[in-house]
């Protein structure tokens, strides 16, 4: 049986699978088949079928067959991996009998075929620490996590740590939060530990994912969701929670899917539940599954949204560590938070501390998309530059086009140009720049690409996301996205683009949440380094890219409109 | 069952499908605070939410009316009209985007005369919009019926839309 993920995206199988194949002893070599959505999509779970039988029908009985989370390079899937040989294999279509004879030879040790992983700037460049099982374990097997060290930075921490002294680590690693603002990690779970609860408190997985494109978390759920819960259970401890929700976005149905069968799986074998490695701490998780709003991704909407109700945000403070959930101290994290959390136990918080920058610690994930040849999942140290990242990670732009900009931060980010490559990629420099690092959303552009159609394009989805609370959120982002409008239709005059300024100036001032907060950043942006584009469009009635509807001509029917005046006052949003 | 005792808890109609939200409620205790979960279980066996569908789960769960249709019209997810034999999902998410979305949206629904988020007026086919569909590599893409169109052209797709 199968079923249509909600918004139809890809289905989901519930029924029974095949077993993988594991030799009895060491195997001489495996087939790691993803079985992450990108490679789901066109049809990685009928090549694991079709390869095991091939395999038993060779009679390798050496050869692995196993299912893996996502092994990076997306793009090219459906993606096999044969470690042992350091070899990718890619495209290998269900379809096409040869790929799937290929790399069969290759299995059985006739052939040496594939992409070689060694000495490729994709693999070479990047450092795993969330994505550290991401392509090596079984998403759906506690047994893969466990025997490659999963559990054990939960077992320390209960056995021989005090809950302080856990956090005292986290401090210690220099992590912050990988959702977005990037606050503190430890400084937050100090200040939850701290909290009056009397009747108790909760710890919360934020895996709404809303940024449009980009894909870490639901990722990292599907490829390790044993990492993420393993996050959770430590932060329950040093914070004093014994029950935890992970708030998954509902268009992620593979996700909840395995999130709910290692929650079963780790509950089963005594890593979640009562009596966790035989002492007196318990630890439950369940699964909320989200309806649709971006702006649910902020805490106080996340936390109305847990609770039934509509998505809206609130003031803070309180915040939600002292006052959240049913009113209880509440930790919000991002699952990329949670997922460094065993490492920082295990390995130590001075281990994160010696990856990345003065003040980015560790490792962030990116999902690499738009105009440039490899796109996918990767992983850096903090520091890395962004050419590195796009010209030797992501190969360079697409069909030899000419890089434009790389676009981090979704709808509350920002537009960085060709002269900023060489910048350094953490949390200041970023910012500093007129971009923030968000969740991990990248996607480079090339000169195909419209950077005020950009800024509309985002504008768009702020005032469709707008939840209508507050006046400078609702009406603003509806009276942006009409003044960019004119910009792309040749119907704007440069007393519109100064109003565009002032109401995008307002509303970053005034809106109540990070969505109205943030949503004026893409225009900022892109007029901060390709003001020359808007005037194109304003002033010549031209679209470098081709891509607007600027008729040609005098602009003259702009400034008729710009008279009869523009700025009338709509109510957008949500009802 | 449709005679129940217990009025306003028995179940709009006799269709067998109201015992899985049924037993939804149960599990989550009848607590007002699992409307959405609720609400999520009804529209996957119903396919939409209607007006009896809302008032039930409203009055089991003791969540006054405005609540609950405030619940399900600020939710994307849900959908308050019935939708059509098919489905044709465009990804309208940035890397879609980037690689030219806009202009795929376009004319699908130039092709079969519908804006997105309607239905085609004899029932056949809904274009929906998605934020991601999670084959970003493949972009554009577009989910019809469940198979998923990477790389997808105009074209090529208007065909497959007048196959269907
Ligand atoms: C409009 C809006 C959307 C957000 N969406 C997300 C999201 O999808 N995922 C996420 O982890 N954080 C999101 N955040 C940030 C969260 O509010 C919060 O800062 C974060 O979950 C804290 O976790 P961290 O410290 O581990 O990053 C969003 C914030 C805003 C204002
Ligand atoms: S800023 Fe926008 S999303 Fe945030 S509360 Fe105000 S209206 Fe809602
Ligand atoms: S989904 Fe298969 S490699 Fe990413
Ligand atoms: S943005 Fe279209 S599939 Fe992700």
């Amino acid at each position: 049986m199968s079923t249509d993920g909600p918004d139809g995206s890809a289905p989901v199988r519930h029924g029974r699978q095949p077993e993988p194949l594991i030799p009895d002893g060491p195997a001489r070599a495996s087939a790691n088949v993803c079985q992450a959505a990108g490679c789901l999509s066109m049809g990685s779970d009928q090549l694991f079928e079709t390869l095991r039988a091939a395999v038993l029908a060779r009679g390798l009985h050496d050869v692995a067959v196993r299912r893996v989370g996502c092994l990076g390079l997306c793009a090219a899937g459906p993606l096999v991996e044969v470690p042992e040989q350091g070899r990718l294999f890619e495209r290998v279509h269900p379809g096409e009998p040869k790929r799937t004879e290929d790399l069969v030879s290759s299995l059985a040790g006739e052939t040496v075929a594939g992409r070689s992983v060694a000495a490729d700037p994709f693999f070479s460049h990047q450092v795993k620490v969330v994505l550290e099982r991401c392509g090596t374990v079984d998403p759906e097997r506690l047994e893969d996590y466990v025997a490659t060290g999963g559990y054990e930075g939960l077992s320390k921490a209960l056995t021989s740590m005090t809950p302080e002294e856990v956090i005292a680590e986290v401090v210690r690693s220099g992590l912050r939060g990988r959702g977005g603002a990037g606050y503190p990690t430890g400084l937050m779970w100090r200040t939850v530990a701290k909290a009056e609860a009397p009747e108790g408190k909760y710890v919360v997985c934020n895996a709404d994912e809303g940024d449009p494109g980009a894909f870490m978390d639901r990722s990292v759920l599907e490829s390790c969701p044993q990492q993420v819960l393993e996050g959770m259970a430590i932060a329950g401890y040093a914070v004093g929670a014994h029950r935890g929700y992970v708030y998954v976005r509902a268009e992620y149905p593979l996700a909840v899917k395995r999130l709910s069968s290692a929650i079963r799986q780790a509950e089963r074998d005594g890593h979640l539940g009562p009596e966790i490695a035989g002492t007196r701490f318990n630890f439950q998780v369940e699964v909320r599954i989200g309806a649709g709003a971006f702006v649910c991704g902020e805490e106080t909407a996340l936390i109305a949204s847990i609770q039934g109700g509509r998505g809206t945000p609130k003031p803070r403070p309180p915040y939600p560590a002292s006052s959240g959930l049913w009113g209880c101290p509440t930790l919000i994290n991002n699952v990329e938070t949670f997922a460094n959390i065993p490492s920082v136990i295990s390995r130590g918080g001075d281990w994160l501390n010696t990856i990345g920058t003065e003040r980015s610690k560790g490792t962030k994930v990116f999902a690499l998309t738009g105009a440039v040849t490899n796109t996918g999942l990767i992983e850096v140290p903090m520091g890395l530059t962004l050419r590195q990242i796009v010209f030797e990670i992501g190969g360079g732009l697409a069909e030899g086009r000419k890089f434009k900009a790389v676009q981090t931060g979704g709808p509350s980010g920002g537009c960085i140009p060709e002269s900023l490559l060489d910048m350094a990629v953490d949390y200041e420099t970023l910012a500093a720049a007129g971009s923030i690092m968000g969740s991990g959303g990248m996607i480079v552009m090339d000169d195909r690409t419209c950077m005020v159609d950009v800024a509309k394009f985002f504008m768009d989805f702020c005032r469709e996301e707008s939840c209508g609370k507050c006046l400078p959120c609702r009406v603003g982002t509806e009276e942006m996205y009409r003044l960019l409008d004119r910009v792309t239709t040749g119907m704007a005059t440069r007393s519109h683009l100064a109003q565009l300024e002032d109401l995008a100036a307002m509303v970053r001032a005034t809106s109540l949440c990070g969505l109205g907060q943030g949503a004026p950043n893409p225009v900022f942006s892109t007029l901060r380094y390709f003001r020359g584009e808007y005037l194109a469009h304003i002033d010549d009635h031209v679209c470098q890219a081709g891509v607007c509807p600027v008729p040609a001509g005098p602009p003259a029917g702009a400034t008729e409109a710009a008279l009869a005046g523009t700025a009338t006052v709509s109510s957008g949003g949500r009802p | 069952m449709a005679t129940s005792t217990f009025v306003g808890r028995s179940a709009p109609s006799d269709d067998k499908r109201w015992r899985q939200v049924d037993v939804r409620m149960r599990r989550l205790g009848y607590r007002p605070d699992g409307l959405i979960e609720v609400l999520h279980t009804t529209q996957e066996v119903f396919g939409y939410l209607d007006d009896d569908a809302l008032s039930y789960v409203g009055e089991s769960l003791g969540v006054p009316p405005s609540k609950v249709y405030g619940v399900a019209t600020f939710y994307s997810h849900f959908t308050l009209k019935p939708q059509g034999l098919h489905t044709c999902v465009v990804c309208t998410g940035t890397a879609c985007y980037i690689n030219g979305a806009s202009a795929l949206l376009a004319a699908i629904s130039k092709e079969l005369g519908v804006q997105p988020g309607a239905t085609t007026p004899d029932g056949r086919v809904s274009v929906l919009k998605a934020r991601c569909l999670g084959a970003c590599s493949m972009a554009p893409a577009v989910v019809i019926d469940g198979e998923v169109h990477g790389h997808a052209v105009p074209a090529r797709l208007v065909d497959v839309l007048e196959k269907l």
